[in-house]
């Protein structure tokens, strides 16, 4: 136990390290992917802007992208990084990976949660002379918002659950110091309690999501 | 009183004009046939009636409605508002088009992320009315429909006929000149859509709104409109005031709709009944409708209806009522009577041959050989 207290600042950069990388990700990747996925939902046939070329390049790399595996898509993004943020290691360069990944995993989420509000409601919007960007965001939004905060919150979890692998790539963070601190020095203490601050992180962000899910849906 | 075919005002202000309008909608999937939806529609609403538009599902009646707020485009024709041509505004023109006309829906098409007075506020959002005048309109709109109480509840906590009044606060929210009335009661129980459809006639009156309201169900349209159409997959077959198309279908389709409605002729099994009677006079079926027996030798009488008993008292024939029955349509009677007539035959000829001359339909009854 003394050696967790040794490396106590080590810990607490660790939870920095994590909290950053997922609270980025989960924003800039979340409004990435909310736009990604207004357009799938906006530009699908007989929908508010119906676009036949739009919607099929943004179906098709979403399908491309969401399943590749997320320590293959950093990789295979490495070139784009060096672009745009200049590196391809450290927590920024995770950070900015993991919130490309998480905003081609959360399109498809608000596409079909977009996808159950009923037609007849975007028609009474229309009907009203409303705007159809304005029906977007005023109208199919809220109307979806209980779903689509339990779609933020699942998104949330995996984000976790990927920035555990940030060390892989020098960005640190409670996975990275599991195993660097814990497991490769045989200190068990060390794994269980960067378990136990995952899973209170988790939980705390499930609690949340379902909180204000349930106030989404009067329920 | 003899009564025009169109009403008195024959130049009344056109509110809505449809003209040859046709729809058509590529097929769904790769190699589906275009689906004709409306074909060669032409219709004119008059500013302040009550217009209905009667057709079985399927026939187009909610794709008529959406061409004329400008949510679909027609593929040939073109449909006015007063003098304005949608087809000639551009997407704002259309949308502010829409300010002017409201549309209230089968399945209510409320927000359920809005409270009932946020739905009814949504269009004076939409048209940039600010928060205290919005506030005054949606309490007002409210008080009208009788929810004001239930303003700050959501939809899902009302009935249905609680949200179909939401639904029209809401869509009378913009104070449009036109309604449209798409199915408004077919999901509600009889007792409610009463209701309702007084509320709609209440607008018409009050509020001087020109209403046009589709259904299939005939009661709406013989409750609420003054004149209507007939839509048969696709096309207009017949239009006239809801007494003339509803007592004296012209059309073969028409009848079929309506056909069951006020013509009701005695069915064979009803028939045979009748016949297994103690009578057995010939059974003769006369369509009540006010305006016939009022043929050319009206004038002769100096105008006044000769009435059916008469008619068979003065031919020395019994007459007596079988079957049938009259009701009241647009304050008029309507419906037919099926007589067993007893008498000499030529008496009986005589007295068919007399009503028919004074333009009254009666059909006699085939003698079944039950
Ligand atoms: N966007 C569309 N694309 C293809 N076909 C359509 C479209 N909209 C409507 N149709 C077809 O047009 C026909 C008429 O539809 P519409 O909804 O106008 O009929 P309706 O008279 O309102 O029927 P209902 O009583 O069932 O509401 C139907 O066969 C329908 O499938
Ligand atoms: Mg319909």
């Amino acid at each position: 136990m003394h050696e967790f207290l040794d490396n106590l600042a080590v810990y607490r950069e660790a939870i920095r390290q994590t909290l950053f990388i997922v609270s980025i990700s989960v924003v800039a990747g979340g409004a990435l992917g909310l736009v990604l996925g207004l357009v799938l939902y906006a530009t699908r046939a007989g929908n508010l802007f119906a676009n036949r070329a739009a919607f099929l390049i943004v179906n098709v790399l979403v399908n491309v992208v969401r399943p590749i595996p997320f320590v293959i898509f950093l990789t295979a993004i490495q070139p784009l990084m060096l672009h745009t943020i200049g590196t391809t290691i450290g927590t920024n360069a995770v950070t900015f990976a993991l919130s490309l990944s998480a905003a081609f995993a959360i399109s498809r989420i608000v596409e079909q949660n977009l996808l159950t509000v009923e037609p007849g409601v975007v028609e009474a919007a229309r009907a009203a002379g409303a705007r159809p960007i304005s029906i977007l965001l005023t109208v199919l939004i809220p109307e979806a918002l209980g779903p689509l905060i339990l779609g933020y919150t699942f998104i949330f979890v995996a984000v976790v659950d990927m920035s555990a692998q940030a060390g892989l790539f020098g960005g640190g963070g409670l996975g990275d110091f599991a195993i660097t601190y814990g497991s490769q020095r045989y200190n068990w203490p060390i794994v269980y309690i960067s378990v136990a601050t995952i899973v209170v992180l988790v939980q705390a962000g499930q609690f949340l999501g379902s909180w204000l899910a349930r106030r989404a849906l009067r329920r | 009183m003899s009564v025009p075919a169109e009403p008195a005002d024959a130049r009344a202000e056109i509110h809505v004009r449809l003209e040859r309008v046709g729809k058509t909608f590529p097929g769904r999937g790769r190699r589906a046939a275009p689906v004709v939806v409306l074909d060669d529609v032409s219709l004119e609403v008059r500013r302040g009636e009550v217009f209905g538009v009667i057709g079985s599902s399927g026939a187009g009646k909610s794709t008529l409605l959406r061409l004329i707020n400008g949510l679909e485009t027609p593929t040939s024709g073109r449909v006015y508002l007063g003098e304005r041509e949608l087809g000639a505004l551009n997407e704002r023109g259309r949308r502010e088009a829409r300010g002017d006309t409201g549309m209230i829906f089968q399945q209510f098409n409320l927000f359920r992320s809005r409270t009932v007075a946020g739905n009814v506020a949504y269009p004076l959002k939409v048209a940039g009315v600010g928060q205290p005048e919005r506030d005054r309109r949606v309490a007002r709109l409210l008080a009208f429909v009788g929810l004001l109480d239930r303003a700050h509840d959501h939809p899902e906590r009302l009935s249905g006929g609680q949200k179909q009044r939401v639904g029209i606060a809401r869509a009378l929210a913009t104070e449009p000149s036109l309604l449209l009335v798409d199915e408004a009661t077919s999901a509600l129980d009889p007792e409610t859509t009463g209701e309702v459809l007084a509320l709609l006639g209440q607008v018409n009156r009050e509020l001087g709104v020109t209403i046009v309201i589709v259904s299939h169900e005939l009661d709406v349209i013989r409750s609420l409109a003054d004149r209507v159409a007939v839509l048969d997959v696709g096309r207009v077959v017949e239009t006239g005031t809801v007494y003339d198309v509803f007592t004296r279908p012209r059309t073969t389709a028409a009848a079929r709709l309506i056909g069951t409605d006020l013509r009701e002729r005695p069915s064979p099994a009803t028939l045979a009944r009748l016949r297994s009677g103690p009578g057995g006079g010939r059974l003769v079926t006369v369509r009540v409708r006010e305006g016939d027996g009022e043929g050319e030798r009206a004038e002769e009488r100096g105008g006044a209806r000769p009435g059916l008993a008469h008619v068979f008292l003065a031919h020395q024939v019994a007459a007596e009522v079988v079957f049938g029955g009259i009701r009241e349509l647009q304050g008029r009677p309507a419906g037919s009577l099926t007589f067993e007539l007893s008498g000499a035959d030529a008496a009986v000829d005589a007295a068919l041959a007399a009503l028919r001359a004074d333009g009254v339909d009666v059909v006699e009854e085939p003698a079944g050989n039950a």
